[in-house]
């Protein structure tokens, strides 16, 4: 057990855990936020995405301890219902969500991949998202949703 | 905090859908220590309007529901059923699903069923308008005016001339005390200023921000992570655990052994989960599974129990005496749910008490079993549905409960399980059958189907628990119960009336039984015999079970007979074809698709360029329970095998359509789970064990794939009862994209996946002349 510092969403945590504990289980369960899933534990489903400066990493293979003072931003952190991000209104307007349970994935692969590549080819995002699954498969609206984001980005 | 956590901490705490409980005064009579309305617990009696409508001083309405919202869409749809029906605004109506001690109980929320069972006559809709007529009686009286002579809007009922009385002043706070009435009328869905309108579903904003509060996402006070150690082979039994090889690590609480039960409980959930993986458990090895490769002829030679569906007795003479004769046999594998989020439950049992969070379709079903497990009268449980990743049927929810309450029982405190991925995909979900399919017919001299011959062989063990078989999933066999297994019977012939429940028949038969013909079609020279047999591993319900196993194998077969006959595949359909909503939705779909009859097959004879070709498909879902259409458009290529959906168009006939916002999203993700199901989907073994137990080894298709256009034609027919929507048209993907890889290269494929390898091997196995 050591004691770990955190930056999650702009606050500072600490918390006191095995460094080997995988950040997802220390912000589940340490922070209680309901954004990053465990959906496989082997980094193959993107559940559990979360932002790491900027950058989409699967928190349920990433040992807290390798976080150091990178910043940590989840789902919620960029946004609210009441005030959500615009790539997350996309996916509002779109309604494209069925469980809903893959949306980290999904959502914020997708911005990382836009907001460092704000001029890629349509290609080039199928090719992001290719290692990101949803099971009710609700692609359609969700490319509807991500194209919306994208094209905002563009103007 | 108490030990229960008090309903009405639940309800502050359970996230954005049931937020600011203004109600809560009301709701105080319903607390869990006296039971709903002071009666026995188990006794929510659903023909009581007090079970199911409460209606507060300030207005505000409380449904209580017993089927639940999975992302199907169904916590928005019956929320506009209330609102509707009491014709109040949205924003007043509370909803409450699935919870053992507040809820009716309406089995579980499965088959296509809740629609039909709360949007007909009964049920929840059946509840909802006899409060409307019971708030028009008690307004008639206290405004001495006629009840024809009122009207309702936003809840308060108005007699003109100035009176008026709101709900809240006629029964606020106040029981009922009314039974349902079987025979209310419901308001006409020509009238519907709710019902019928595409609203956005409710949960949506919290789910794109991460607010929604998934079982994976239940906190209690005190409460400690389990995992389970599952046995290594199939049918390993416990020999030895040997609890030295954990002693002393951090956090651990206790190891677990409840006959081939093995699990451990920690502090954290990083500490479970390397105790779970360090534990020595010494196990029996279980018996050498049927080899993969020669399954399908293992399953037709084990025992089966028979059932004949309906047998014209003609059959024989028919195929006997016919010109041509067509024979083929269809194959589909084990699929998996594959839920994105391997399953979690939260369990609180203490002493005499068990309280459990949990993803299961069916609480009081769990709730029974969690009673069993424990030995606990089965009043002492209680169950609350917490949304988990989509599940399509029954995935490891139920197994998990099962899980926790046994962990939780042993240290005494709120325990949370999370599975592993391997642990979901090998040991938690009951997987969809696998079906060998032998279809025949015989075609007369003009080339019409003269008679239908169909003998399936579908897999079965274990499936849902229902109230009494814990050991239907996994833990409860691990922990003693017994499965449910097949009992071998030779059929007797077919009695009672037609009924196509598993879409055994094609929908082209007539259906003949007792002199009552129950079919959608024309053919009356008809036989179909299911076989059922054991399957040695863990079986249930997947999205449109055995209903997409066996319209795969009718609508592909349809197709090699209509390409026989040399006909149009629509025309062919048709003219087979007497139910008029099937034809409806046939006719839609091709109307949309711009369908024009042509060469079929139009198989292109360049063997390395990409072939395109459509296809088409329906089905009478379960035989009247929806009706689907579908034409898919695919790119072949034929040097790798690769298919590439490109289009499909579906129409569905689901009757007076509820939320057609909700029905388009069933019916788009439903052609894309049939897609990945119908390209990559299979379960694989060896000698000994599951060996597909990750996203590496089943094959989903990813967000990144090429992803078809999607168009849905929604066919409204207010005039019939509703229907489920949610299994329709995931029914008719597999054969759709199967007839269009057939259109585009003569190629036929008689296997899920079609994997290139299996294209491949279609390509070679082409009939020169074709």
């Amino acid at each position: 057990m050591s004691a770990i510092a955190l930056k999650v969403n702009g606050r500072d945590h600490t918390v006191e855990v095995d460094p080997a504990t995988p950040l997802l289980y220390v912000l589940g369960d340490e922070l209680q936020l309901r954004g990053p899933k465990f959906g496989c534990g082997l980094g193959q489903c993107g559940a559990c995405t979360v932002l790491m400066d900027g950058r989409a990493v699967r928190s349920c293979i990433t040992p807290v301890s390798a976080v150091g003072r990178s910043e940590i931003v989840t789902l919620e952190g960029l946004g609210t219902p009441e005030k959500p991000h615009p790539i997350q209104q996309a996916f509002i307007d779109e309604q494209a969500a069925q469980c809903g349970f893959c949306l980290s994935g999904v959502v914020l692969t997708a911005k990382a991949f836009l907001d460092h590549n704000p001029k890629a080819t349509p290609a080039e995002i199928h090719q992001a998202l290719s290692g990101v699954l949803c099971r009710c498969f609700v692609h359609t609206r969700m490319w509807r949703a991500i194209n919306r984001y994208a094209q905002a980005r563009h103007v | 905090m108490s030990t229960s956590f008090s309903r009405r901490d639940f309800l502050k705490t359970s996230g954005a859908l049931i937020v600011s409980f203004s109600a809560a005064s009301l709701l105080e009579p319903l607390a869990l220590a006296q039971g709903p309305f002071g009666t026995h617990l188990s006794h929510i009696d659903p023909g009581k309007l007090d079970s199911w409508i409460a209606v507060a001083a300030d207005g505000m309405v409380t449904a209580y529901t017993g089927k639940c919202d999975f992302g199907q869409g169904m916590f928005t749809v019956q929320t506009q059923l209330i609102a509707e029906e009491l014709r109040v605004p949205l924003h007043v109506v509370r909803l409450i699903q699935c919870d053992t001690s507040i809820t009716p109980d309406e089995g579980t929320t499965s088959g296509s069923q809740s629609t039909p069972v709360n949007f007909n006559a009964g049920g929840l809709a059946q509840a909802a308008a006899t409060a409307r007529e019971a708030l028009l009686n008690l307004a008639s009286r206290r405004l001495r005016v006629p009840v024809d002579k009122l009207s309702i809007k936003d809840g308060v009922v108005t007699a003109g001339a100035g009176k008026q009385v709101s709900y809240g002043e006629l029964v606020g706070g106040k029981r009922f005390n009314l039974s349902l009435n079987p025979n209310v009328k419901r308001i006409p869905p020509q009238q519907w200023t709710v019902l019928g309108k595409a609203i956005p579903s409710f949960d949506i904003a919290a789910l794109a921000t991460g607010e929604f509060e998934f079982v994976h996402n239940v906190h209690l006070p005190g409460m400690v992570h389990g995992r389970v150690v599952r046995p290594p082979t199939v049918g390993s039994t416990v020999a030895n655990v040997d609890e030295d090889s954990v002693r002393g690590m951090p956090g651990l609480i206790k190891v677990v052994v409840r006959k081939n039960f093995v699990g451990v409980v920690a502090e954290k959930q990083w500490q479970a989960q390397q105790a779970a993986r360090k534990l020595k458990v010494t196990w029996n090895p279980g018996g050498v599974l049927p080899a993969q490769q020669s399954f399908y002829e293992y399953i037709r030679k084990q025992p089966s129990r028979d059932v004949f569906i309906v047998d014209s007795q003609d059959v024989q003479r028919k195929l006997a005496d016919a010109s041509t004769v067509l024979r083929s046999t269809y194959f589909h594998p084990y699929q998996m749910h594959g839920s994105i989020g391997a399953s979690c439950a939260v369990a609180d049992v203490r002493g005499d008490k068990a309280t459990l969070w949990s993803s299961t379709q069916s609480v009081y079903p769990t709730r029974s079993g969690v009673a069993m497990l424990l030995g606990l009268p089965v009043d002492n449980v209680r169950v609350i549905f917490t949304r988990g990743a989509g599940c399509y049927g029954l995935n490891a929810a139920d197994t998990v409960s099962y899980d926790a309450a046994l962990l939780s029982h042993a240290v005494q405190r709120p325990v949370r399980v999370q599975l592993s991925r391997k642990d979901e995909m090998a040991w938690g979900e009951n997987y969809g059958q696998a079906c060998v399919i032998e279809e025949r017919a015989a075609l007369d001299a003009h080339g019409s189907v003269a008679a239908w011959d169909c003998e399936s062989w579908s897999v079965s063990f274990g499936g849902r628990p229902g109230y009494d078989h814990p050991g239907n999933v996994i833990t409860g066999m691990l922990a003693g119960y017994q499965p449910q297994i097949v009992v071998p019977a030779r059929s007797s012939e077919p009695a009672g009336e037609f009924r196509n429940g598993h879409n055994l028949a094609p929908s082209y038969v007539t259906g003949c039984v007792s002199g009552k013909c129950g079919g959608a079609g024309k053919i009356r020279s008809e036989r179909i015999l299911a076989r059922n047999v054991t399957s040695p591993f863990f079986t249930g319900p997947l999205r449109s079970p055995l209903r997409l196993q066996n319209t795969f194998a009718h609508e592909c077969f349809m197709d090699e007979l209509c390409a026989h006959a040399k006909a149009d595949p629509l025309a062919y359909r048709l003219q087979h074809l007497a139910d008029e909503r099937i034809i409806g939705v046939l006719k839609a779909a091709a109307q949309a698709a711009k369908w024009e009859p042509r060469r079929f097959p139009q198989a292109s004879r360049e063997q390395t360029s990409p072939a395109a070709g459509r296809g088409i498909a329906c089905v009478a879902y379960e035989g009247d329970n929806g009706y689907a259409a579908l034409i898919a458009e695919v790119e072949v290529d034929q040097s790798t095998g690769q298919v590439r959906a490109r289009r499909f168009v579906a129409a569905a006939d689901c009757g007076p359509i509820s939320n057609p916002a909700g029905v388009r999203n069933q019916i788009e993700g439903g052609i894309l789970q049939g897609l990945s199901r119908a390209l990559g989907e299979e379960v694989t073994w060896d000698e000994h064990q599951i060996t597909s137990t990750s996203w590496a080894t089943y094959h989903s298709l990813p967000l990144g794939f090429e992803v078809p256009a999607v168009e849905s034609v929604l066919v409204n027919n207010p005039g019939w009862k509703a229907t489920g929507a949610g299994e329709l048209t995931i029914t008719v993907v597999a054969a759709a994209v199967g007839n269009a890889i057939f259109d585009a290269t003569g190629a036929r494929l008689r296997e899920v996946p079609f994997t290139p390898a299996r294209v491949k091997a279609a390509l070679a196995a082409r009939n020169p002349q074709s």
